[in-house]
Order: structure tokens, then sequence, then C-alpha cells
């Protein structure tokens, strides 16, 4: 069964399409003859440019949703692309918030599953397969859907690497989407950025993160400076997350950032399957914990079996001497 | 208020997960628990609905008319649980799932659906969008808190940069993070009233449901491949005797980060 169609679904950043929707333009070209890209805002005039660039040739505008959430109306408007018969053979969705309300909602409209937690796809004689990594990524789970298409996947960031194919800017046709009545109720009231200082967590040549066995809130200080001092970012375990010590946007792993730094430092993490999907990846592992039996040293390139609260305060004192 | 939590009754994660070498689905054995991840939801369903007439119920699909799991929350204060068991939901995928867990939150009139994100054991996380398009509810995926006014619900939701505030009508589908309020621990006099807390016993028959669209029947993917992932080359592991950090910088050095 070939492969002629696959849609991407574009999500737009700063300035740009985000990484991850290059990934996956880069991805669908390898997979299939024609690439084409759905996306939506009020910015949507100068992605055609870039999502070009990456192989897509049509970028379908659902265009400025109103402050609705994009889950309902994007979905509805790729509901309505598939029944006038444009229907792709499969569409990729990022791992992202909006990402994953778009892919359950659509999944309903055409009756159709959805297969999650993608990190790879393989082309074969009867369709697309997809690859998932299952407990914390030590084994590799092949699915593919057996129904009619089109197959909707949701892919985990860097999963495959981007790569401008040099193609021209995309033509851009206006997908609206058609009215989707109460279900369309949830508006976006304001946005809330947090602050950060140095490069972002999932583009980082190096991470430092925090776990548990920090022992206390006030001490990510210490991985904050120490992320600092190697110009990299700050980020943190589920663990720490959930109790408070600092925010979400720092949150490594499974439902936090996947990220693939040349270096990742994990100080204090045990590495439940949670983190390592988000980690594993990295070029370099270098794990600081005191229990000597933490899975996270089975990752490890580098593991130091030692009291975070020791060695991390010398490793800063260290660097500082530099 | 009457608010609806889902909750999934799942194998203690502590214990060693496998999966069946035929079926390739995860093997279900022993006593099931509630999912840690389902607290946060109870707990947050129970301090909204904590005013005269307001009721919390549980919703839960589980094999052979499991209840244990759905007595935890029980005895955390929820009023009653609506579980719907039956053999032709073995295999059920997500899909699947959400239309037996749509139907029956229907039964319950809720003008709030309360769930976790994603379940500890599958981790699909796509269930609770589903179930609200089903239901044709609106939805406000991770919620790290929620304020219910009149007829509308006030949610912060987490996004890869910070938060956003998010305005919904009711009724409504909202998603909870772990962490989004501390669950409490069931007083020994919830353990003992959840025992006659009224559960309905519910078969696929019972919501209506065709048969052929839910369990291993209706679903519209399969495993076909289970292997192991390639290792990470072995590292070194040293014991910090005072050298720690020095062997991290050397570490650092060789990679030329520093």
């Amino acid at each position: 069964m070939a492969i002629d169609k696959i849609w991407v679904l574009a999500e737009a950043g700063d300035g740009g399409p985000t990484p991850i929707t290059l990934e996956l333009l880069t991805e669908a070209r390898a997979l299939a003859g024609t690439v084409e890209a759905v996306t939506w805002g009020t910015e949507t005039a100068s992605l055609a440019g870039p999502l070009g660039e990456y192989g897509a040739t049509t970028v379908y505008d659902v265009g400025d949703l109103g402050g609705a959430l994009p889950g309902v109306p994007v979905s509805a408007a790729l509901a309505a692309l598939i029944e006038g018969g444009n229907a792709p053979d499969a569409i990729l969705i990022p791992a992202t918030y909006d990402g994953r309300d778009v892919a359950g909602r659509l999944s309903v409209k055409i009756d159709r599953p959805v297969l999650t937690n993608v990190t790879g796809l393989v082309a074969g004689d009867d369709g697309l397969s997809s690859q998932h990594p299952i407990f914390g990524g030590s084994h590799i789970v092949t699915a593919r859907f057996t129904g009619p298409g089109p197959a909707i996947f949701v892919i985990r960031a860097k999963s495959f690497a981007a790569e401008p194919s040099g193609g021209a800017a995309a033509a851009v046709v206006a997908a609206p989407a058609p009215d989707t009545g109460a279900a369309n109720g949830a508006k976006l009231v304001e946005r809330h950025v947090e602050e950060r200082s140095g490069p972002k967590l999932d583009e980082a040549a190096v991470v430092v993160s925090g776990g548990r066995g920090l022992g206390d809130a006030a001490n990510y200080a210490l991985i904050e400076e120490l992320a600092k001092l190697l110009h990299g970012a700050a980020g943190a375990s589920r663990a720490i997350v959930d109790a408070g010590w600092v925010p979400y946007s720092h949150q490594v792993g499974q439902t936090g950032k996947t990220v693939k730094p040349t270096v990742y430092v994990a100080c204090g993490i045990s590495g439940a399957t949670q983190h390592l999907v988000g980690m594993k990846n990295s070029k370099n592992i270098v794990a600081i914990n005191k229990d000597a039996d933490a899975p996270i040293f089975s990752v490890a390139d580098l593991g130091v079996v030692g009291d975070v609260h020791k060695v991390i305060p010398k490793l800063i004192e260290a660097l500082k001497a530099r | 208020m009457n608010v609806v939590v889902c909750v999934k009754q799942i194998p203690d994660p502590a214990a060693p997960a496998s999966l069946d070498p035929g079926t390739k689905t995860l093997v279900r054995a022993g006593k099931l628990i509630m999912d840690d991840s389902d607290n946060y939801g109870v707990e947050m369903a129970l301090q909204l609905a904590s005013g005269e007439g307001d009721e919390v119920t549980l919703v839960s699909m589980a094999p052979g008319g499991e209840t244990s799991g759905l007595r935890t929350g029980l005895a955390m204060g929820a009023a009653k649980a609506i579980l719907i068991s039956d053999d032709a939901l073995a295999g059920s995928d997500a899909l699947g799932t959400a239309k037996v867990l749509a139907a029956a939150i229907k039964r319950a009139n809720p003008d709030l659906v309360v769930m976790a994100t994603e379940s500890t054991d599958g981790y699909t996380g796509t269930l609770p969008v589903q179930v609200a398009e089903l239901l044709g509810f609106p939805s406000v995926t991770f919620a790290k808190s929620i304020a219910v006014d009149g007829n509308s619900v006030k949610v912060e939701r987490q996004t890869e940069a910070g938060y956003d505030e998010v305005v919904s009508p009711l009724p409504a589908v909202v998603t909870v993070t772990a962490g989004v309020v501390e669950p409490r621990y069931p007083s020994f006099k919830g353990i003992m009233a959840a025992k006659n807390k009224p559960v309905d016993n519910l078969t696929v028959a019972d919501l209506g449901l065709d048969p052929s669209q839910v369990g291993a029947a209706g679903s519209g993917q399969e495993i076909t491949d289970v292997s192991e992932a390639e290792s990470r080359g072995s590292g070194e592991i040293v014991v910090d005797e005072g050298d720690g950090a020095e062997r991290v910088v050397a570490f650092l050095e060789q990679l030329k980060v520093i």
C-alpha cells in the first residue's frame, strides 16, 4: 500500500513554525509523495514560506480562532477537509498540549483511533507502522492501524531531525472551521509567559535537571546555578514539579518536554519511566545520585554514586574557578 | 452541582508489568488499585462539589466487576459510582473506551467532568478529549487550577511556556495534572461508609452500545511487534570519594562543553 499523501499539523511559535513542525514535515517528505500542512492563527500568511521550504506544497489555513482553544475548531476543519474527499493516508500531529486536543477530537469526528507517543514511523507493504517506547524506553512496541485511513499519529518532539528541502512557498488554501456549537465554548482569556534567562529547555546544548534527591525546594537554586555556568537550561523531574518546587515548564519527561542535548546532567533523579522517555536520547548523560541501584545509572555515560549536596557545590566551585 | 470523575483501576504500578506474548497487551493480574493520577481529580471534584445538594459520581470501566479501586474514591467522599464491566470490552482502545465512558457519564447528567490528563499505565492522553467530543462538551486539558463560577469554569491551563487563563461554559470536561491539589487520605469513617455506597453495575448492552464498536472487535489498531530497544553502551559508574565533581569536570572537558 503506497503512501501518497501525508498531512502535518503545523504549529506556529515565536516567529515561525515550531521545531517539531519542521521535524514532522521532514519525516513526511521521506514517507510520501505529497506533503501538506494544516495550520491556524492570525499570522498564517507568513508560514507559507518556511512550511514550503520544509516540503509542504499546500497549507490549509483554518484562520483566526477568535480566542477559542484550537482542539475543537481545528479538528472540525480537518474533518471537513477529509469529508470533502481530500483525505490523506496519514496525519502527523505534534505531541503538544494543543496537538493532543486536536488529535482526540478528530479521532471521534472521523471515528478512527489515534496512536500516541510515537517516536518512529516505518513504511511497509501494509501501510505505515508506528514505534512507541514502553517501560521507560527499554522496549519498542510497533503498532499499526487495521481499519481504513486516515491514520492519526501523535508524535513526540525530536523523534526526527529537521532538514529543509528547499521547496517553494506553499500555496495557501482557506479551510475555515464549520460551526461547532457548544463544544467550542472554551475561550482563552489571557496568556502568561514565564520569564526565562538563558537558552530554551528543549533547544539547549546542556541541560541540568534536579529531582527529589535535592531534598528541598530551596536546593533547586544549585541546579539553576550549575545550568547557568554551563550556559545551559535547568530542567526538573515530574516529582518535584508535582511537589510545587518548580513550574511545569521545567518538566522533562512523558508529560513534559523531550530534550536531546549534547550533555544531560541528572542530579538526584532516580530515573522513573516517566522521566527517562524525555531525556534518554541525549547524546551524553551524567547522573549524580546516592542510590547506586537507581535506574538512571542504566542510561548514564558517567554515573557518580554520591550525595548531590556535596558533589554539586564542589562542581559549581570548580567551574567558577576556571 | 453534579461532578463526575472518571477513575481508572489499574494493577499496582509498583508491581512488575509485562506484556502478554500472545496478545501483546498489558498483563493485568492481581487486585486493582485506583490510579494514583486519579487521586487529584477526585480531590478536586470533592472540593468543587462541597455545597448543599452537590454530588460527586465516579465512573470507571474495569474487568470482572472490579470495585476495589472505586472504593478508594468512595472512601475519600464520592457519593456513588458507575462501573461498566463486560467481557466484550477486553482489548478496547482509547476510542472504544471513550465511547463506553461517555455513554455512562451521560446517565449522571454532570455539570462538570474531571479526569486525569493521562493514566499511569497506558498514558495515551487522548481519552478525555475523545469523551468530551462524544458528549459535545467543551474541554480544557492540563489544568493546574480550577474554579467554578455560576455556569462557567475558570481554568489555568499549563502551556509550553507558562500558563493560559481559559474560561469555559458548563457542562465541560477538565483534565487535571498531579499536584493540582493535595489529595486527602480516606478516614476510617470514610472507609467504612464506602462499603455501603451504591455502585451501579452496567454492561455494554445496558448502555445501548453496539458490541462491534468496543473491545477488541472495535479496536482499529494492533500491535505487530515488541522488541528490546537498542540499549546505550554501559557507561562508567564511579563512587564519589570526594573526587566526584572532578570526574564530572573531566568528562565535560572531554566533550568540549567547557
